[in-house]
């Protein structure tokens, strides 16, 4: 039992963060609250994937003794001294794949608060039942 | 120069200090010579180009803030926004589309005419698109700013309230 | 060269005019629709030549940066790629050159904004179709999404807060979606849809597959505002201006209907939904209850745009039942559908977009029969997809209806030959509310407008002909013909293409 708590205590973590992100979106009333639930998950799906491609006693995916030098050279010298043993780096795609997973939630994060001001400035209101009585 | 503290506009959109404003020009510059380490760095050790363009977005958003959009005027201009993501994303694609138009693959950087040895030659196309992306993202993120926050935002529309 | 090249060719031009629109546009303002149109017409033509190539030679491959798959990200053109770009790029076509008037009166002063995004919103759309790749496939949706969250924001007062509901679920969506994409590749290693096509027969009982799967499939369900994942669809499609809604209605959720298809016949084994977990059984039920929600839902709305906007969600049921009733018959109705919705929907909001144009507003018990005589060839149109939509031969909704009558009976679902049958005599109910009132219901004449009581109904002669610019009614006939000869045509379209898109072992 501790076994598993001590293997996977990061999922367990992300997957009540995951549940407080979709709990403060469909719960709260004030729509910047929405967004920010909304940020709150994705950011939980995001760290989910980084916690996946962690390894044990593993470090970071960065060639060490090529120097500044990372032409032809370095790279055949690496090589030649043995494979590299994909078991000491963690793994590099989805922190790859993270790296667009953020910019996408930078970006829905922007045009999101674009509407919440838009909202603002021809409802006067952000708390979405007062915003559905002066709408209809 | 007196200016008093009653009756300041809390939606003036930035922070009338002299210290804060002395301040951050000092630090403006280190920050944005560290973002240009990031981008450049992207290869090989962790940066690239959307960590190095946020850099420097807060950079130019920092002296918006702290000095007003008048005085963020010399050093980015509200103009510059929407253009300069179009330019950094078009330096993005005239790099991929010109590998295509050269014979390769679409983004297969080798047939660039660059001169270099292979794999030279595909360092060198990544750092070009990293560019293009710092500045794509440096643009974008201050355009966001100055279209909500800066003086054209509040400009409005007929269906306000 | 160019035959290897063609699966990036419609996308990267798409992304190219969407930089280049509102870069010229702030230089010369009408520069950024001539960039929309010129963009449009070479991907049309590029998408109808692919169409050919790929019928006729086969599956085309493109590797990124030259780097093999699944090492890289590729792009392949199959047979149901290329239809689906081909239907993206025409109607796409039609609805800019129709959009131009449009835009001129209800999105005053926005116009170059407007063509970047328009231009955004493609490049997503044809590069989700075209890719090769999972996570691609998310990058792409959601940069479609973001260009139609700008594009419902611009429109009439309560358009931004359809827009806020539309994004706070959309993004939740993709994001399932995107969870959904951690347990495949956990499984599978990989991110490529050919390799995982390869490696999931050996573990297709883990949990950790069959979970994947569901959260993907509910991620694209929102997008494809499956019942019951459609509440942002009616707000979103109604406040949206006319040209924005002509874009996003007839293609947004049948690009969702795509993914899905790819992803459970393609990616997963065909066999696998139906038989192993009994998501074919859900997904059939589910569209089911959306065709006969959409449509008694449609009955009771008063404005012509919120009517079609739930007559959307009733028609994507018919795509999902297609894809639910999971036999190559079903298929063949479900994509059919896919190409004839497209050009009703598009038919039936370009005509919502004249008469706001011509008359200033789309309300149904507003309408009377000095629009029979006012703008005679627009409710032609209207009647064409009127047509189309309940089913009645020649037109092509007859035929979709029909292959999905035929895979139902194939399949012994009977209950769903019911439904498609009751949801065709709905549409007539709510379709026929329109062209009564539009043919049929006496117009007041000046004087009785104004209060006079004790004339007798007016000469509709008199009446003068106020049928909108042709830039605008040419698109709307275009259309209108294309339905009649989809419908004409649709054994040979069936025959020809379609039906080398079922896969071996449906």
């Amino acid at each position: 039992m501790l076994d598993f708590f001590l293997g996977h205590y990061a999922y367990l973590f992300l997957m009540a963060l995951f549940v407080v992100g979709l709990y403060g979106v469909v719960t709260k009333r004030n729509l910047v609250k929405k967004l920010i639930g909304l940020n709150i998950f994705q950011s939980a799906i995001i760290l989910i994937y980084v916690a996946g491609a962690s390894k044990w006693n593993a470090t970071v995916p960065i060639l060490e003794g090529s120097g500044a030098s990372h032409g032809d050279a370095g790279v055949a010298q690496e090589a030649a001294h043995g494979a590299i043993e994909a078991a000491h780096y963690i793994n590099p795609l989805p922190h790859t794949l993270m790296l667009t997973a953020i910019v996408v939630g930078v970006a829905t994060t922007g045009v999101a608060l674009a509407l919440l001001i838009t909202i603002h400035r021809r409802y006067g209101t952000l708390d979405e039942s007062e915003l559905l009585e002066r709408m209809s | 120069m007196e200016r008093g503290r009653e009756g300041i506009d809390p939606m003036r959109g930035y922070y009338d200090d002299r210290i804060v404003a002395l301040s951050s020009r000092l630090v403006v510059p280190f920050i944005q010579l560290f973002a240009l380490y990031v981008v450049f760095h992207g290869h090989y050790s962790p940066g690239g180009g959307f960590q190095g363009g946020a850099i420097l977005a807060a950079s130019f958003l920092l002296i918006r803030l702290s000095v007003g959009s008048d005085g963020a005027q010399l050093q980015f201009r509200k103009g510059w926004g929407t253009p300069g993501s179009s330019i950094g994303t078009l330096i993005y694609l005239v790099t991929g589309l010109s590998a295509l138009l050269l014979g390769g693959y679409f983004l297969d950087y080798s047939q660039l005419p660059l001169g270099m040895g292979e794999s030279e030659t595909r360092s060198m196309g990544i750092l070009i698109v990293e560019i293009g992306v710092a500045v794509a993202v440096a643009c974008t993120l201050t355009a966001i700013y100055d279209d909500l926050v800066g003086e054209e935002g509040r400009r409005g529309s007929p269906h306000d309230a | 060269m160019i035959d290897q090249n063609l699966p990036v060719l419609v996308p990267v031009l798409f992304l190219l005019a969407a930089l280049l629109a509102p870069l010229l546009g702030q230089w010369r303002r009408g520069l950024s629709y001539l960039v929309a149109l010129l963009a449009l017409l070479v991907n049309t033509a590029v998408a109808l030549y692919s169409l050919y190539y790929v019928v006729v030679n086969g599956i085309v491959r493109h590797k990124f940066g030259g780097w093999v798959p699944p090492i890289g990200i590729e792009y392949v053109l199959d047979p149901l790629a290329a239809f689906m770009i081909a239907v993206v790029t025409v109607v796409s076509l039609v609805v800019l050159v129709h959009s131009r008037q449009v835009v001129k009166v209800e999105l005053v002063g926005r116009d170059v904004p407007f063509y970047g995004v328009v231009m955004l919103l493609l490049a997503g759309f044809c590069g989700i179709v075209v890719t090769g790749d999972l996570f691609n496939l998310y990058v792409f949706l959601e940069i479609s999404s973001l260009a139609t969250y700008a594009l419902i924001a611009a429109g009439e007062k309560p358009a931004p807060v359809a827009a806020f509901r539309y994004l706070i679920m959309g993004t939740i969506g993709a994001s399932f979606y995107l969870f959904g994409l951690w347990f495949i590749y956990n499984m599978t290693g990989s991110l490529n849809m050919a390799d995982i096509a390869a490696i999931l027969p050996g573990i297709c009982g883990e949990t950790g597959v069959i979970i994947g799967l569901l959260l993907m499939v509910v991620g694209i369900g929102i997008k494809m505002a499956l019942f019951p994942l459609h509440g942002w669809l009616p707000d979103a499609y109604t406040y949206a201006s006319s040209a924005s809604t002509a874009f996003i209605a007839p293609i947004g959720t049948k690009i969702g209907a795509y993914v899905l298809i790819r992803i459970l016949l393609y990616v997963f084994e065909p066999g696998y939904f139906s038989s192993q977990i009994p998501l074919a059984d859900v997904i059939m039920w589910l569209a089911a209850a959306g065709i006969l929600y959409g449509s008694v839902m449609a009955i009771a709305q008063k404005e012509l745009k919120r009517m079609l906007a739930y007559s959307s969600i009733a028609q994507v049921g018919y795509i999902g039942l297609g894809l639910g009733l999971a036999n190559p018959l079903g298929l063949i109705g479900a994509v059919l559908h896919v190409l004839n919705h497209a050009f009703m929907k598009a038919c039936l909001f370009l005509v919502a977009g004249n008469l706001r144009v011509t008359i200033g507003h789309s309300d149904i018990s507003r309408f009377d029969a000095a629009l029979r005589r006012k703008m005679p060839w627009t409710m032609a149109a209207f009647t064409v997809g009127a047509l189309s939509m309940i089913g009645i031969p020649p037109t092509a909704g007859f035929f979709s209806k029909w292959y999905l009558v035929l895979g139902g009976i194939d399949r012994g679902a009977w209950i769903m030959v019911v439904v498609i049958l009751v949801s065709s005599l709905l549409n007539a109910v709510y379709f026929f509310r329109v062209l009564e009132n539009a043919y049929f219901k006496p117009a007041l004449s000046m004087d009785e407008a104004m209060g006079d009581y004790d004339h007798p109904d007016a000469d509709i002669e008199s009446f003068p002909r106020e049928e909108v610019a042709p830039s605008m009614l040419v698109p709307t006939l275009v259309l209108g013909t294309g339905i009649v000869l989809l419908g004409i045509f649709n054994a040979f379209l069936v025959s020809a293409v379609i039906r080398l898109m079922v896969p071996a072992g449906l």
